[in-house]
C-alpha cells in the first residue's frame, strides 16, 4: 500500500504526461504481481466492484467527528475522501502496512456487516496520503490525470507491443492481469480471447467546421440523424459451440455469457438491459445508438400501420423528413429522460422494461455473421448491414435511416429542418470510404449538433466546485425575472475558462450578501449568458421549467440584470 | 460599556471610537496601529503610524523611508494612551516584528490577535498568551482539516527532492516577506549550507532581516548568475506568482515547489502548478486556534478573516460566545502571508 499510495502522491502533483508514463512504467516494472496488477485496474478504471460505497465513508466519518465540522470543512476542501484523510481523528501508525492485494482481496472478502470497521481499522493506521489513496480506490474514484487510453500504451510500450494489440486484448482480460503481464514481459504466449466476449473500441466524430460543410459533396458522405440516446456496441457470440464455451470467461450470469452490451468506454452494461440482450443472436458486433423505443412488440409489419402511427404520434418519431425508406420498422424513439430511469438501473422490473422497452438503432456493423468489417468502407459495410436486416427478424433492431442533401445549401437545409425535432441532436455525416478506426481519425466522421438556445439569466447563488475547482466558487444558479422577482431555472458549472473562472469566483466573493449553509447568495447584478439543448416544463422547480445540460455561454459584464430575460422567454422555448 | 459599542468594523478597518484610531486600515486615515507588515495590514499614507520599530522598518523598505508623516515605534509591553484608550502591544510571533495589540477601554480588555502562531520561529518572540474579555482572532486555517505538519518534515521533502533530482533546479514560491527567510532559516538549521538564490523581490527584504541582525547565510541574487544552467541542483527562492510566468522559463528544468499552509490541500497545490508543495504557515492551524482560545480564556470570541463559521461553532461548542467580525480586504486569502 505505501508504494502504490507513494505512486498516486507523485502521478498526483506531476504534471506532464510523459512524466507521469515514466513514473507508471517504473512502478509496473518494479512492483511484484498481483499488486501491480490491481494498481492497473485501480488506474484505468476496471476494478469490478467498489470495496465501500460513498455513503458508508460518510456515515463513519460522521460518527467519528462532528458532522458539522466535517460538513465545513468539505465544502472548503471540496472532496470527501481528502476530507475524511484529513479528519480522521485516530492514529497508530505501523510498519507493516497491508500490501494492495491484501487490502483488494480483504474488501472482496469480508462481510457487509463488516466493511465500515475494516475501513475504521485501515484509515488508523494509515497517513493521511495512504488514507486518501485507499479512500479513492475503495470508491473507484481514482483521478490522476492519466485515461484508460494512455495506461494501455504505456502498457503496449513496456511490452514493445502495437496498441492495437492491447485495446483488443482488454476487454478479455481481468486484473490483476498476470497472463498479460507475463506476455509483455516476453514469458508466456499471447492470452487466447478467441472466444470472449469483448468490447472493440468504438470510432468517434469531430464537430464539423463551417470548412468542411462548404466541402461538402453528396457522393463522398453518408447523412444520418444524431440521436440522443447513449452510443453502445452489441456483442453477441451466440454460435460458439458449447463445449468451446466453457472456457468463457465470464462465468457470472450463464444466460447473457455469450452477449453483451458497452457502452462507449467499455463499460459492460447487460444487466441493465435484458429485454434487448434476449432478443438478439447471431455473431456480431454492432454499433449503435440505445433508445426508449416504444414499438418493439411487433404490429408495425405493414409500411401502412407503420406510417398510420407515425402521424398519429409524431413528436415522438424522428425520422419524419427521411427519403431512404430501407426497413418497414420505424422507430418511435422517446427522449433521452425516458433513456435516463433506464440507465444505472442493475435490475430493471418487468413494469419498467415493458414501459420503457429498449432498443437499438443500428448505424454500423464492425462483425457480422461472424466475418470482421472493420477493414472495410462504411458504403460496403452500410450495404452488409442492409442486407443482414433484410433477413433478420427482431422487433428491437433497427437500421439508422440514411438522408440525403445534394449540395451545402442543402445540407444546412437539412439540417435546420432536422434540428426542428427536438428528439435529434443534429447530424452524422461520415465519410463513404471510411474503414472503420478505432478513436478519432481526423476527416472521417463528422457530427453537427444542433445549436444550442440561449437566455441571458442573472447569477442568484454560488456554490464552491469539486475536485481541480475545490475551492473556487464554480457552481451558479441563475433565475430568470418574473415581475420584480427572479426565479432560479437552474444551476451551471461549465463552459467558462480558468481565466473567467477566476474573475467569476472574485466576484462571488465581493458580492456575497447571505449564506445557507454552503452556498452563496449574490448580489442580484451579473448577467450569465446560458445556453442549453432544451427547455422541460418541470413541477420540482418553483419556475416550472427545466434546462437540459445548461452551461455558461458568455458572461455579460456589460448588461444591467433588468435587462435580462424573463421567464415567460424561457418558457416561449418549451417545445411542444 | 461593551465593546461592541466603542469597537467597529467599517470600510476602513476596526475602528476604535474613544481612541480615535484603526487597527490595520486599508485606507489612508489620521492614526493606525499596525500588527505587522503584510501588505493586508500594513498600508502607506497615514498620518500617525504605532507599530514594532521592525515593522516601521519593513514598512519603509516596502513603501519609502515618508511612508507616514510620523512614525512612532512602540515598546513590546508598554502600555499608550490614546484619550481614555490604553493601547499595549504584545508579541504574535507570526513575522518579524509581528505583534497583538491589547486594548483597554471602560472596564474591558480587548486583544485584537492580528495574525498569529504558536510555532516556534527563530525570527520573532512567541506569542504571548494576554487574557481579555474579548478575544478578536484571525482564522485563516480555521477548519479541522489544517493541521500543519513540524517545519523540519517539510524542509526535508524539499532536501529529499533535490538528492532524487540532482539535475532539476528547486524553484521554491515563498511570500517575500517571513515565509521567505523562515524557509532559508530552516534549511539553514537542516544543516544545508550552499548558497541560497533569489528573485529580485525577495531581496530587499532580506537585505533587512540581515541589518536586524538575522543570519540567512549566503545568498545570490540570480539576475547576478551569468550561467543560468549551473543552477541545476540549486534551491532558487521566488514570490508564488513567479513560478508561471517569463522569468521562471530561463532557469534550468525547473521543479515547482509552494511553501504555504494551503499546500495542505492537494487541489490548493495543484492549482498552484506546484509539484512539489511544503506545508509551511506563519498562521496557527486548527489545534493551536484552539489552544489559543483556550489559554486566553475570554468571556467572548469575534473571528476575523478566513474560514471563520467552523471556528465560531468551535468555539460555542467549547463554552466562548462567538461572533463574526467582517473586516475588509482580509477575504484575499493568498495576499498576506500564508
Amino acid at each position: 500500500m505505501e508504494t502504490f499510495s507513494h505512486l498516486l502522491e507523485q502521478l498526483y502533483f506531476t504534471s506532464g504526461n510523459k512524466a507521469k508514463a515514466q513514473l507508471i512504467a517504473d512502478y509496473i516494472a518494479n512492483t511484484p504481481d498481483p499488486d501491480r496488477g490491481w494498481a492497473i485496474a485501480a488506474m484505468a478504471g476496471t476494478l469490478r466492484f467498489d470495496f465501500f460505497k460513498r455513503n458508508t465513508v460518510k456515515k463513519l466519518i460522521t460518527e467519528h467527528t462532528d458532522p458539522e465540522l466535517f460538513a465545513m470543512s468539505y465544502d472548503y476542501v471540496g472532496e470527501v475522501s481528502e476530507t475524511v484523510a484529513h479528519l480522521w481523528p485516530y492514529s497508530e501508525p505501523t510498519d507493516s502496512l497491508p500490501t494492495l492485494t491484501e487490502v483488494v482481496e480483504t474488501f472482496a472478502s469480508v462481510s457487509k456487516q463488516k466493511v465500515s470497521a475494516t475501513l475504521a481499522h485501515y484509515l488508523t493506521i494509515m497517513t493521511p496520503a495512504q488514507r486518501w489513496a485507499l479512500l479513492k480506490l475503495g470508491t473507484r474514484g481514482l483521478r490522476i490525470g492519466v485515461s484508460a487510453r494512455s495506461i494501455k500504451q504505456i502498457l503496449a510500450d513496456y511490452g514493445n507491443k502495437d496498441i492495437k494489440e492491447i485495446e483488443t486484448l482488454w476487454h478479455a482480460v481481468d486484473p490483476p492481469y498476470i497472463d498479460m503481464l507475463a506476455w509483455l514481459e516476453g514469458k508466456v504466449e499471447k492470452p487466447d480471447i478467441e472466444n470472449a466476449v469483448t468490447f472493440h473500441p468504438v470510432m468517434l466524430s469531430h464537430p464539423i467546421e463551417d470548412s468542411d460543410i462548404d466541402a461538402f459533396r453528396n457522393e463522398t458522405w453518408q447523412i444520418e440523424n444524431k440521436y440522443d440516446g447513449i452510443r453502445v456496441q452489441l456483442v453477441v457470440k451466440s454460435n460458439t459451440p458449447v463445449d468451446e464455451r466453457l472456457n468463457n470467461h465470464r462465468e457470472s450470469n450463464k444466460d447473457l455469457s455469450e452477449k453483451a452490451l458497452f457502452s462507449r468506454t467499455g463499460d459492460d452494461i447487460s444487466h441493465s438491459f435484458p429485454d434487448l440482450l434476449e432478443s438478439v443472436s447471431g455473431n456480431m458486433v454492432l454499433d449503435g445508438e440505445l433508445l426508449v423505443i416504444h414499438n418493439v412488440y411487433g404490429n408495425y409489419d405493414s409500411p401502412g400501420a407503420s406510417i398510420q402511427k407515425e402521424a398519429s404520434n409524431e413528436k415522438a418519431l424522428i425520422d419524419k423528413g427521411g427519403s431512404h425508406v430501407l426497413t418497414a420498422a420505424r422507430p418511435e424513439v422517446d427522449t433521452f429522460n425516458a433513456l435516463q430511469q433506464r440507465l444505472n438501473k442493475k435490475k430493471p422490473s418487468k413494469a419498467l422494461q415493458s414501459s420503457a422497452p429498449a432498443g437499438l438503432i443500428v448505424y454500423d456493423a464492425l462483425v457480422l455473421d461472424g466475418r470482421d468489417l472493420t477493414e472495410q468502407t462504411l458504403k460496403a459495410r452500410r450495404h452488409a448491414l442492409e442486407k443482414w436486416f433484410s433477413k433478420i427478424d427482431n422487433k428491437r433492431l433497427f437500421l439508422s435511416q440514411t438522408l440525403t442533401a445534394t449540395s451545402p445549401e442543402s445540407l444546412r437545409e437539412l439540417h435546420a429542418q432536422v434540428c426542428e425535432n427536438r428528439a435529434v441532436e443534429g447530424l452524422m455525416i461520415k465519410r463513404l470510404d471510411s474503414k472503420y478506426v478505432p478513436g478519432r481519425p481526423k476527416g472521417q466522421w463528422f457530427k453537427w449538433k444542433r445549436d444550442p438556445l440561449v437566455v441571458d439569466a442573472v447569477m442568484m447563488y454560488a456554490q464552491r466546485g469539486h475536485g481541480k475547482r475545490s475551492s473556487f466558487y464554480s457552481d451558479y444558479t441563475f433565475g430568470a425575472w418574473e415581475d420584480s422577482q427572479l426565479l432560479p431555472i437552474g444551476k451551471a458549472y461549465s463552459g467558462f475558462t480558468d481565466e473567467e473562472l477566476k474573475k467569476l469566483d472574485n466576484w462571488v466573493r465581493r458580492n456575497a450578501v447571505g449564506r445557507f449553509g454552503p452556498v452563496r447568495e449574490v448580489k442580484k447584478a451579473l448577467v450569465l449568458e446560458v445556453a442549453f439543448d432544451a427547455v422541460h416544463p418541470s413541477s420540482r422547480h418553483k419556475s416550472g421549467v427545466a434546462l437540459r445540460f445548461p452551461r455558461i455561454h458568455r458572461i455579460r459584464w456589460d448588461k444591467p440584470a433588468s435587462e435580462a430575460d424573463t421567464l415567460a422567454n424561457v418558457k416561449a422555448l418549451i417545445e411542444n | 460599556m461593551h465593546p461592541s459599542t466603542w469597537l467597529k468594523a467599517d470600510d476602513t478597518g476596526l475602528y476604535c471610537e474613544p481612541g480615535e484610531f484603526y487597527i490595520d486600515p486599508m485606507n489612508e486615515v489620521s492614526t493606525a496601529l499596525v500588527t505587522h507588515g503584510h501588505a493586508d495590514h500594513a498600508r502607506a499614507g497615514h498620518h500617525n503610524v504605532y507599530a514594532s520599530a521592525e515593522t516601521l522598518a519593513i514598512m519603509q523598505t516596502r513603501y519609502g523611508e515618508d511612508m507616514a508623516i510620523h512614525q512612532h515605534a512602540i515598546t513590546i509591553g508598554k502600555t499608550i494612551a490614546f484619550n481614555d484608550v490604553r493601547a499595549t502591544f504584545h508579541p504574535a510571533g507570526h513575522i518579524l516584528g509581528s505583534t497583538q495589540i491589547l486594548i483597554e477601554y471602560a472596564g474591558y480588555r480587548v486583544v485584537v490577535t492580528g495574525d498569529y502562531k504558536r510555532r516556534h520561529d527563530p525570527t520573532c518572540p512567541p506569542f504571548k498568551v494576554v487574557h481579555c474579555d474579548v478575544l478578536i482572532t484571525e482564522a485563516t486555517f480555521g477548519l479541522p482539516v489544517f493541521k500543519h505538519p513540524p517545519i523540519e518534515h517539510e524542509i526535508e521533502k524539499l532536501l529529499h527532492s533535490l538528492r532524487v533530482f540532482p539535475e532539476r533546479c528547486h524553484l521554491v514560491g515563498a511570500y517575500a516577506l517571513g515565509k521567505c527567510q523562515r524557509v532559508i532559516l530552516a534549511l539553514r538549521e537542516a544543516g544545508y549550507t550552499k548558497p541560497i538564490y533569489l528573485h529580485g523581490a525577495q531581496l530587499k527584504l532580506c537585505d533587512l532581516y540581515k541589518q536586524l541582525g538575522i543570519d540567512l547565510g549566503e545568498l545570490i541574487p540570480v539576475s547576478e548568475v551569468a550561467d543560468k544552467k549551473t543552477l541545476a541542483g540549486e534551491i532558487v527562492i521566488a514570490p508564488p506568482s513567479a513560478l508561471a510566468d517569463r522569468w521562471s522559463r530561463s532557469l534550468p528544468n525547473v521543479r515547482p515547489v509552494v511553501a504555504s499552509g494551503w499546500m495542505q490541500i492537494r487541489a490548493r497545490a495543484k492549482q498552484k502548478n506546484a509539484e512539489l508543495p511544503l506545508i509551511i504557515s506563519d498562521h496557527c492551524d486548527w489545534p493551536e486556534l484552539l489552544q489559543t482560545i483556550e489559554e486566553v480564556n475570554p468571556k467572548e470570541v469575534w473571528v476575523t478573516h478566513g474560514r471563520e463559521d467552523a471556528l465560531m461553532y468551535q468555539a460555542g461548542k467549547m463554552g466562548f460566545k462567538a461572533r463574526a467580525l467582517s473586516l475588509v480586504g482580509y477575504d484575499e486569502e493568498e495576499q498576506g502571508g500564508d
